[in-house]
Parts: structure tokens; C-alpha cells; sequence
């Protein structure tokens, strides 16, 4: 069974969902670790699931867009590829429209999304986390009107080390965990600047 | 005592059966001759080998995210559609091997078919996917075209779930379609012939991918 999760951040709160990933019980470990650490720095941290259960994408871009957020965590496991991988939606730009359609609501936010991805990168980068980048076409992302940024955490693998972390490893959640809430701090204070 | 027009019909049909009859032994009589002749009329023709051509693979990788092209040779036939079927299953062999850097099981029968058709025109909404079916479009000889990929319900069942290697798989179908035929600007996929809202759970198959964007920089076409 596979688990996600979603987080959204409006200033000074930051919300986190949950979808669908791999490994579950990781998954929804991280998202718990991660808002303790959010909430420790002040945000306010809403989940769209707490357990094992399924919250289509239209529901969680729902809820995204409901409470108007600042930032849109969604986070996923996988057993395939090492590090972080970081993925902005694919659709290409776009002027923000008053009622945005649904599938392409995003497109009004992608500049953004790059720019919150790029913070998400270095922090990561920073605690010695091997990161890839990249766009997708994932519905949820793709609907939401919020800087939206797609995690998907595989088994670490650092450089000149054949052993592979596993997902569940809490040492390695814990690190993930400090480098998103530390990205997503400074995320906060480039918003605060004019 | 049988009646007079009954005996003439009767008459008849039997005259009928002994001409078709004699007609018959003549005819193969005649293809018993020929055949001692040694007259091969067969229409039957030796199958043509299509000639070995070079296509270019864009083969994906989960280590690094990436997609590099991979110039292959192989016999390639003419009809594009085929063609596009074949290059594509090349690609999935690839991926079904025991240490491919995207491994994805499935192989070359995982492609159903492959449709080329006119693209429609997205110019008026470039951001906008399409739901449902696509639009159909004025036919144009040497316009751009749509790929519809047909894939089959096993090989999605089979896929890895992950945004990574989900995409990786889309993009790489859509480059390599891209590669080869050039003139394919657009992709959508079905499976087993119905729309279907993602690959393995993240991958979006409901849109139109625009192939021109998947592609790597360099040495694409062969």
C-alpha cells in the first residue's frame, strides 16, 4: 500500500494533506515529524489524512486551495531512485485568471512553485541529502492555486556507499524532516520581504 | 404414376448433375496435368524483410532523473504507425531487462498500438489539457501529428508506483516518439483502449503531452 501526503503553508500557517504513497507507515511518519517541527517554528499544520486511508486528489487540491495557502507540501515514498526527489507541475506558465480551471489552476503558480522548489533544494542539498529536480503531471499539484511542490523520498544512497538507507530509517526521516522545515522557514521569511 | 411435369423437371436436374459432373472430372484432370507439369501457380510470396534502419531511444534513468538518447539499429517498416510500435516496444524491452536503469516490467508487448492522427490545434489554450477523446482535426498531409499510445492493462498493473519513475516512463515514451518521427508533436495514451486517470497512481494520462518538451537537447534524430 502506498501513502502520501500533502502539506499547504499560508502565512503564518502552514497545512499538510495527506494522498497516497509507497511505504505508509514511513510516509505518514515523516509527515507527523515534519509538522511537529513546523509547529515548533510557529506554523500551523493541518493534515488532509492522519491514517491509512484514501483522499482523492480533487479532495486534497480542494483543500489546498480552500484555505489559500502560501505553500503545498505533497509528500511521497518510493522505492525506486535514491534521495529527494523534487517535482514541480509541468504546465507551462500562465497569467492568473479570476476563476482558473480546475485542471490547470496551477499554470498561474508554476514560477512560484520553481522558486519554493529551489529553496527546497538547497536546504536539502545543505544536509548532505542527494536531491533530483524535475515536472510532472500530477493531478493534485495541477489543481492547486498555491506555490505546490511534489517530495518523493526514496531509500538514500549516499556517494561512494553501495548500502542503501531505508525509508524507514529515522535518522534519515529526521533529516529530510529538518531540511523541509528549515526550507520552509526561510520560504517564510523571503515571503515577509518586500 | 408420377406426374408428366414432375418427370421433365426430373429429367432436367439429372442432365444438370451429369454436365457439372463431367465439368468437375475435366477441370481436375487439367490441374492434375498441370501439377505434372511442374507449374507452381502458388500465390503465396516470400515475407520481405524490412531494412535495418537506425532509430534513437530515449532511455530513462531513476539514478539521476534523466533522460539520455540511445541510437539503436533495427529493421524497421514503413508504415509509421508500426514503426512507432516497434520503436516504443524496443524501448520497454530495454526497461524490462534484468539491469535496466528504469526497470519496468512488461517488455515490447506492453504497447498495443500506437494511432497517428492530425493534431489538433491547442494554440488557443496551451496550459489546458484534454478530457476525453481528442479533437479532431483538418486532415493535413504534412501536418503535426498526434500519438496515441495503447497500452496495455498489464504492464500499468505491473509498473512501479512513484512520481519519478512514473514520469520518467510518460516522458520517455513521448521523446522517443518524438525522435523518430518527427512530425509527432502530441501525445495522449489509453489502456487497453479506455482513458485512465494515471500510470501506477501519480502520472497523469488523461492530458496531452506536447512530445517537443520531453525530448533531450541532443542527437535525437537518427
Amino acid at each position: 500500500m502506498r501513502l502520501t501526503k500533502t502539506a499547504l503553508w499560508k502565512l503564518p500557517h502552514l497545512w499538510a494533506l495527506a494522498a497516497i504513497v509507497a511505504a505508509a507507515q514511513s510516509t505518514l511518519a515523516l509527515s507527523v515529524r515534519l509538522r511537529s517541527l513546523l509547529a515548533a517554528r510557529g506554523f500551523q499544520v493541518i493534515t488532509t489524512r492522519e491514517s491509512d486511508s484514501a483522499v482523492d486528489s480533487d479532495r486534497r487540491a480542494e483543500i489546498a486551495n480552500r484555505v489559500n495557502a502560501q505553500a503545498c507540501l505533497s509528500l511521497h515514498g518510493s522505492e525506486t531512485g535514491s534521495g529527494v526527489h523534487l517535482f514541480a507541475s509541468s504546465l507551462a506558465p500562465a497569467n492568473p485568471s479570476r476563476i482558473p480551471a480546475w485542471k490547470t489552476a496551477q499554470s498561474a503558480w508554476v514560477t512560484r512553485s520553481l522558486a519554493l522548489a529551489g529553496v527546497l533544494n538547497a536546504a536539502l542539498l545543505h544536509a548532505g541529502i542527494s536531491v533530483t529536480l524535475g515536472r510532472t503531471a500530477l493531478p493534485a499539484i495541477d489543481s492547486m492555486t498555491c506555490p505546490a511542490i511534489a517530495i518523493e523520498i526514496s531509500p538514500d544512497q549516499p556517494a561512494n556507499i553501495n548500502a542503501k538507507t531505508d525509508l524507514d530509517d529515522p535518522g534519515y526521516q529526521a533529516r529530510v524532516a529538518e531540511a523541509l522545515a528549515a526550507a520552509l522557514l526561510e520560504w517564510k521569511t523571503e515571503a515577509h520581504q518586500p | 404414376m408420377i406426374a408428366r411435369h414432375q418427370a421433365i423437371l426430373f429429367i432436367v436436374l439429372l442432365a444438370a448433375s451429369i454436365a457439372m459432373g463431367v465439368g468437375l472430372w475435366r477441370q481436375l484432370d487439367r490441374a492434375h496435368q498441370r501439377l505434372l507439369n511442374g507449374v507452381d501457380s502458388a500465390p503465396t510470396q516470400a515475407p520481405q524483410v524490412a531494412p535495418a534502419e537506425r532509430a534513437t531511444l530515449v532511455v530513462a534513468s531513476d539514478a539521476d532523473n534523466s533522460l539520455l538518447a540511445q541510437v539503436q539499429t533495427l529493421p524497421l517498416p514503413q508504415d509509421p504507425g508500426a514503426r512507432a510500435r516497434l520503436i516504443l516496444g524496443k524501448l520497454l524491452d530495454l526497461y524490462a531487462a534484468p539491469d535496466a536503469a528504469h526497470p519496468v516490467p512488461g517488455g515490447a508487448k506492453s504497447i498495443a498500438q500506437v494511432f497517428l492522427l492530425p493534431a489538433p490545434n491547442l494554440a488557443s489554450s496551451p496550459t489546458e489539457p484534454e478530457s476525453g477523446a481528442p479533437k479532431p482535426a483538418e486532415p493535413k498531409s504534412e501536418g503535426p501529428e498526434l500519438a496515441v499510445v495503447n497500452l496495455t492493462g498489464s504492464f500499468v498493473a505491473s509498473h512501479p508506483s512513484g512520481l519519478e519513475t512514473e514520469s520518467l516512463t510518460v516522458l520517455s515514451i513521448c521523446g522517443t516518439l518524438h525522435a523518430n518521427l518527427p512530425r509527432v508533436t502530441q501525445v495522449r495514451f489509453l489502456v487497453d483502449g479506455q482513458p485512465r486517470a494515471t500510470l501506477a497512481g501519480h502520472a497523469d494520462l488523461t492530458r496531452t503531452y506536447l512530445a517537443a518538451d520531453t525530448v533531450p537537447s541532443e542527437g535525437l534524430h537518427p
